[in-house]
């Protein structure tokens, strides 16, 4: 069994489809990329997954169960699966620290004699430990989207979803998120990534998923994607991307 | 007629207890109803969010003046309730100061980036632990010079009682100036106590404001 399934998911918003049938599996301890246009539908899926988006029909499976923005154990389910987003979203009024362990205290993961050892791991992880006094809002951006990141790691989720996390950085910041990046996905997280990163997409993922028009359109290794696309779109899409 | 002497100043310090006390009542009363208005009026629920923000605007189009008049005269002549001049001030302040409040610290809560709601549910908080520990503090310091604004407002505002008969600071200074013929120094000695009581709660404000914002 996949650790994510998804079977012919539809979504509309107001008058306009933007999944129109989509079925993907991914196995645990995958890297799955997932590229195409804007308006494509890469994003909505992936927050369809976390449900943050509630599906119109068809069905998503995450370790067996049913996702649906009414799961009664939603909140489990989010500690399972974590998001990073293209903003950060870093509680501003909160220090690096109490960032990353307010989830976890009040979930109940850990206990408040161990927090600070639990943020000075996870830190260390994205290469950030002596920042775990800082404000948020004294980090670049990079160092910031890699505090997002430990903050999901410090739930310890199976899967990771990634949507768009670089966008948002200068360009000389996006190494070092993308590094954190593949040490995770070194270490058997599975991972699910948006990104307009092709040569990350190219070296680090295990498949690749071309969006267009709201379904997949094609599939596979990168290697082979890359080389021998089948379709005119993924062809004109790659061109454009380099 | 007498000179104003320390039995008038005994007189008006006795009753600025009583505009401390309309005070503390308005926002011991005002405040958890500010908050409830406050969250009904960003809740999910359609017909919450009218039913409040209907609230809120009717109390904020009457005159404070209106309200003390309806629950002293008003509510004993339509109603036949007669009421105390103590509860009838406290139920006026009460219901000026939830409104007021109210609708500063919706402000508040909407000026806090959706986006953050979201970051919290993602990691599994429940939708009060967000209110609770992300939006609510965030919230608080984007609403705290509008809030210590409308506390000034209400302290003066409590002069108003005066007008049904309830002897606070500026009744008392009436009946002090009448009796001394000191209009000039009764009423510059009321002044001063109100700024007094108002000039620390502003400086109090702007610490706190540098307080809360510690990550500047």
């Amino acid at each position: 069994m996949a650790l994510v399934e998804i079977r012919d998911v539809h979504k509309t918003f107001g008058k306009v489809e933007v999944l129109k049938g989509v079925s993907l599996d991914v196995e645990e301890g995958e890297i799955v990329t997932i590229i195409g246009r804007s308006g494509s539908g890469k994003s909505t899926l992936l927050r369809c997954i976390n449900a943050l988006e509630s599906v119109d029909s068809g069905e998503i499976r995450v370790e067996g169960e049913r996702v649906h923005a009414k799961m009664p154990d939603l909140k489990k389910f989010r500690q399972r699966v974590g998001i990073v987003f293209q903003a950060f979203n870093l509680f501003p009024h909160l220090k690096v620290e109490r960032n990353i362990t307010l989830a976890p205290l009040l979930t109940g993961r850990t206990e408040k004699a161990k927090a600070r050892a639990l943020a000075e791991d996870v830190l260390t992880r994205v290469g950030l430990a002596d920042k775990i006094d800082a404000w948020p809002e004294q980090l670049s951006g990079g160092q910031q989207q890699r505090v997002a990141i430990a903050r999901c790691l410090a739930m310890a989720p199976h899967l990771m979803l990634f949507d768009e996390v670089t966008s948002a950085l200068d360009p000389e910041l996006v190494g070092e998120v993308l590094k954190v990046m593949e040490a995770m996905a070194k270490q058997g997280m599975t991972m699910i990534l948006v990104t307009h990163e092709m040569g990350f997409a190219r070296n680090v993922a295990d498949r690749i998923v071309f969006m267009h028009q709201g379904r997949v359109w094609e599939q596979g290794p990168p290697a082979k994607l890359f080389a021998n696309p089948e379709t005119p779109e993924l062809a004109s899409f790659i061109a454009s991307a380099k | 007629m007498r000179s104003f002497s320390l039995i008038d100043l005994v007189s008006l310090v006795e009753a600025l207890r009583w505009t401390v006390a309309l005070v503390v009542l308005a926002l011991g009363f005002g405040v958890p109803l500010a908050l409830g208005l406050a969250m009904g009026r960003i809740s999910r629920f359609v017909g919450l969010r009218w039913t409040m923000a209907a609230c809120i605007q009717i109390i904020q189009s009457v005159p404070l003046l209106g309200l003390l008049f309806f629950f002293y005269f008003g509510m004993p002549m339509f109603l036949g309730i007669q009421v105390p001049a103590i509860i009838a001030v406290t139920v006026a302040y009460t219901l000026y100061t939830a409104a007021f409040l109210g609708e500063i610290w919706r402000g508040g809560l909407e000026a806090v980036k959706q986006a953050q709601w979201e970051a919290g549910s993602c990691l599994g908080l429940s939708a009060w632990q967000q209110f609770r520990h992300i939006i609510a503090p965030q919230a608080l310091r984007l609403s705290l010079p509008p809030t210590v604004g409308f506390l000034v407002q209400l302290i003066k505002g409590t002069s108003l009682a005066s007008i049904i008969g309830f002897v606070e600071l500026a009744r008392a200074g009436q009946v002090v100036s009448a009796a001394t013929f000191q209009p000039l120094l009764t009423y510059a000695l009321v002044a001063a106590i109100y700024f007094a009581l108002c000039l620390p709660l502003t400086l109090w404000s702007r610490s706190l404001e540098a307080r809360l914002d510690g990550s500047r």
